[in-house]
């Protein structure tokens, strides 16, 4: 349970407060509602780029980074298909300078060439270091654009490839910011030692004078129904064997989001999970077996994968997966098992409230897809869930119609055969 | 109208207060350590073993030791343990570092009755079933070789083999050391380290007085000594190499560079500005390091120095994943930013950005009460108690820039580094 008030400026900016004065520490966390399922197919890989030159000095700070360090702080951002979120934890005495930095990157980016260059670089290597440079690294640059065939999420947030990294231009630097970068866009979270009046002193001092922007009207391209089985083979110089199975799963709002994640949970969360169980300990047929749903806002993407042991072909490792995933399909599952999943999402649940940081950054997401009270209600809602729901939402998941299989093979292998 | 030029005022950053645990001493040896936080609904118990080789050469028994514990007792499956665990919600982890092996378990505060006892049957009748540990040897295998398929897997490997060499610290899994493992030798390892009198169980949570009581009958009581306390042998670090080890692989991207040697561990008293001026060097994102290889020349993603703390030394590494036409010039620059550090002093702004930065980190890293264990472990474990925090503290607010050159001299030498390049050069 995260208690928290909410304010909202006049242009737009949403802010919420969540006091924790267990710590000496405060947290601001701003979510931009942008993504690179809010790119364009040809300049893909931009949200993210964009994300490093927030680092590149704003208008009225040439350097972002030292100012916040001199006062103990440090800070750092991600980006997803979905959001870019950046953060600072600071003592809290020196709350202000996190609201004069992060004001001053959303009133105005100082727009620097070097820094767009160089960032260019840094994100190039990234890419080379995360994706391609690395034994499977580049598995999610050919399992997205397999399953999904129009939704912008066939692409990775790294970018499809690294020419619309080089390619990026001064001049759409800018029109993106002044299209997602607005405050209406923005949702802030200050956590931690901190009170709800100061939160809003500082917060009228230093976002009110900002100017709202245009809104922003999201308007994506939605994924057809799949209707046939798709499958690809890559073979990369990599040491073992290993497949992915991707399905569509239903959209983070969904009632069915909650079933759909137990459904992981069933077959791979922990040492006593179905899938763990059948394949890698009693058969001994995979080294390694994961399923997980990615928690994407649009349709999701359930993945199965796993690495087969030598001697077990992919086509094998194929049939053996399908097994578990018939069995949950024809089988109701046992109250007790769905129970231990139901007890492993409340203590994990726990954990989360440990951090201000985890507990600003839920709460920003869930005023995104809805509002930040539904986040004390997920325990609930995955408490819910019947085993009749399992099974029928199995059913809908796991049909051939609505899977990609990327079979990912070793070269070394086939020279050896 | 406002100034967006001028920084807020800055105010000084706390010190720190730990939560002092209460320390109980069992019968058998057992030494707890209870943290205590009455409001949190979760638990954590972490049994701490030291490592205990049966020869410096066998060390992969111990990592191996670690993740079978959970494979099986006189009683229980494998599947059983995990079946139980997962229900309610616990988390049961086995963890290994260069001198300790620990397991972990993580409950809410409602089910500790029905986890403990799980633990307790695996400290005391673990029996190491034959078939899983076909099973784990098998993946660790298949594990082994992709992460050799990483270069900077590779970079780390020939590190540690070279600068550790003739220590355990330098013995690296093989696969035909793992085939060479057998049951025995790990039950005769489970037999000499998994035993009260070489553990440190450090509770934390709100730990009432059912709970203690529970800990006090399970593992203060029927837990039992099976054999002679073990007492460790000295580790001797001989030389290594300071050349440019250079490993080809033709079809790289990017080239993993590392760099490092020993150095002092936390039981020396330079070690807190010796952590200083690492933190300045390469130690976060601010450092200069990073300013120079990835914020000016963009050469990187990311490159960082880092202290190792261990019992038998400390080492400093360096190490960056760079485009394979930078591979040369980025080597060159980490030499150019040793001789600046050593030869140039540094700005009074720079040290006192370092100062606060790191003030803020150790504030910063005081979260829950399990935060307030780790601080203490860290402490404890080099032989020192709470107290060193405040040196520490002294220490990094003491800094100027004679004490850093001083530090950089003593302790930051490129010459004497072994340095490895897996990719192009």
């Amino acid at each position: 349970m995260i208690n928290f008030n909410r304010f909202k400026l006049d242009n737009g900016l949403t802010v919420l407060v969540h006091e924790d004065h267990t710590t000496a520490m405060a947290v601001v966390n701003i979510l931009y509602k942008v993504g690179a399922r809010d790119e364009s197919p040809e300049q893909t890989g931009f949200a993210h780029l964009f994300e490093h030159l927030m680092f590149g000095g704003s208008v009225n700070i040439p350097n972002y980074d030292a100012p916040l360090q001199s006062v103990g702080g440090e800070n750092n951002a991600f980006t997803s298909n979905d959001i870019t979120n950046y953060y600072i934890t600071l003592p809290s005495d020196n709350l202000e300078t996190a609201f004069w930095l992060e004001s001053d990157r959303m009133l105005s980016l100082a727009f620097s060439e070097q820094s767009l260059e160089v960032q260019r670089q840094v994100v190039c290597e990234e890419f080379k270091q995360r994706y391609l440079n690395q034994p499977y690294g580049d598995v999610y640059l050919k399992l997205r654009p397999l399953a999904y065939k129009v939704h912008p999420y066939r692409w990775a947030t790294i970018g499809k490839e690294l020419k619309h990294i080089e390619n990026a231009k001064m001049e759409d630097v800018k029109s993106f910011f002044h299209k997602f970068y607005t405050p209406q866009n923005a949702i802030m979270v200050v956590a931690g030692d901190v009170t709800l009046e100061e939160v809003k002193a500082l917060s009228e001092k230093w976002f009110a004078d900002i100017p709202a922007g245009n809104a922003y009207e999201r308007n994506l391209p939605q994924e057809p129904k799949q209707e046939e089985a798709r499958q690809e083979i890559v073979e990369a110089d990599v040491p073992v064997d290993a497949i992915y199975i991707a399905f569509h799963g239903v959209e983070r709002l969904s009632p069915d989001y909650y079933t759909t994640d137990l459904i992981s949970d069933l077959l791979s969360r922990g040492s006593s999970s179905r899938l763990y169980r059948s394949l890698v300990k009693e058969n001994q047929l995979f080294s390694e077996i994961n399923a997980y749903m990615m928690g994407s806002i649009d349709t999701n993407m359930f993945v199965v994968e796993g690495k087969p042991l030598a001697g077990v072909s992919l086509e094998e490792a194929e049939q053996h997966i399908w097994k578990e995933l018939k069995k949950i399909k024809s089988e109701k599952v046992e109250e007790s098992e769905l129970q231990k999943v139901k007890n492993k999402v409340e203590s994990t649940m726990l954990f989360a409230e440990l951090s201000i940081l985890d507990k600003a950054m839920n709460l920003a997401f869930f005023e995104m897809i809805s509002q930040a009270e539904d986040y004390n209600q997920e325990v609930a809602k995955y408490a819910a869930v019947t085993a009749d729901d399992v099974q029928r939402v199995a059913k809908e998941l796991f049909s051939r119609e609505n899977s990609s299989t990327l079979f990912y093979k070793s070269k070394e292998k086939e020279n050896a055969e | 109208m406002l100034n967006r030029t001028i920084a807020p005022d800055f105010k000084e950053i706390k010190g720190i207060n730990l939560v002092e645990p209460e320390k109980l001493v069992y019968p058998n040896g057992l030494k707890a350590f209870i943290f205590q936080a009455p409001d949190l609904d979760l638990i954590k118990l972490e049994f701490t073993f030291d490592n205990i080789l049966l020869k410096e050469q066998l060390a992969i028994l111990n990592p191996v030791l670690s993740s079978m514990l959970k494979e099986g007792t006189k009683t229980l499956t494998s599947k059983e343990i995990a079946d139980t665990v997962d229900f309610y919600g616990a988390y049961l982890m086995p963890e290994y570092s260069f001198d300790q092996s620990s397991l972990t378990v993580y409950t809410m505060h409602k089910y500790v009755d029905k986890v403990l006892p799980i633990l307790a049957d695996i400290l005391q009748n673990s029996n190491i079933p034959q078939s899983e540990l076909d099973t784990n040897i098998r993946n660790n295998k298949q594990s082994l070789q992709i992460s050799l398929q990483k270069n900077d897997v590779i970079a780390r490997r020939n590190f540690y083999k070279e600068v550790f060499q003739g220590t355990r610290y330098g013995v690296l899994p093989t696969e035909e050391i793992y085939d060479s493992i057998s049951r025995d030798a790990i039950l005769a390892l489970y037999r000499r380290q998994i035993q009260p009198s070489n553990c440190n169980l450090f509770v934390a949570g709100n730990v009432d007085d059912k709970i203690k009581n529970l800990i006090s009958t399970f593992f203060g009581q029927e837990w039992e000594n099976k054999e002679e306390f073990y007492k460790p042998a000295i580790i001797e670090f001989g030389s290594y190499t300071t050349e440019l080890y250079i490993e080809e692989k033709p079809d790289a991207l990017q080239s993993a560079v590392r760099l490092g040697g020993l150095t002092i561990n936390r039981r020396d008293a330079d070690f807190p500005a010796l952590q200083f001026v690492n933190t300045l060097f390469g130690g976060f994102f601010g450092s200069r390091l990073m300013r120079n290889i990835r914020e000016e020349k963009g050469y990187t993603y990311s490159i960082g120095s880092y202290i190792g703390n261990l019992r038998h030394t400390g080492f400093i590494t360096i190490a960056s994943e760079v485009g394979v036409d930078v591979t040369k010039q980025t080597l060159a620059e980490i030499q150019k930013e040793f001789e600046i550090l050593r030869q140039e002093k540094t700005s009074e702004d720079e040290i006192g950005l370092v100062r606060n930065y790191m003030q803020g980190m150790l504030l910063g890293s005081l979260e829950s009460i399990f935060s307030h264990v780790d601080k203490f472990k860290a402490v404890y474990f080099s032989g020192l108690d709470t107290d060193y925090y405040s040196y520490y503290s002294d220490v990094i607010k003491n800094m100027d820039a004679s004490k850093v050159q001083d530090i950089a001299i003593r302790y930051f030498d490129y010459d004497k580094l072994f340095k490895v390049v897996v990719g192009k050069i």
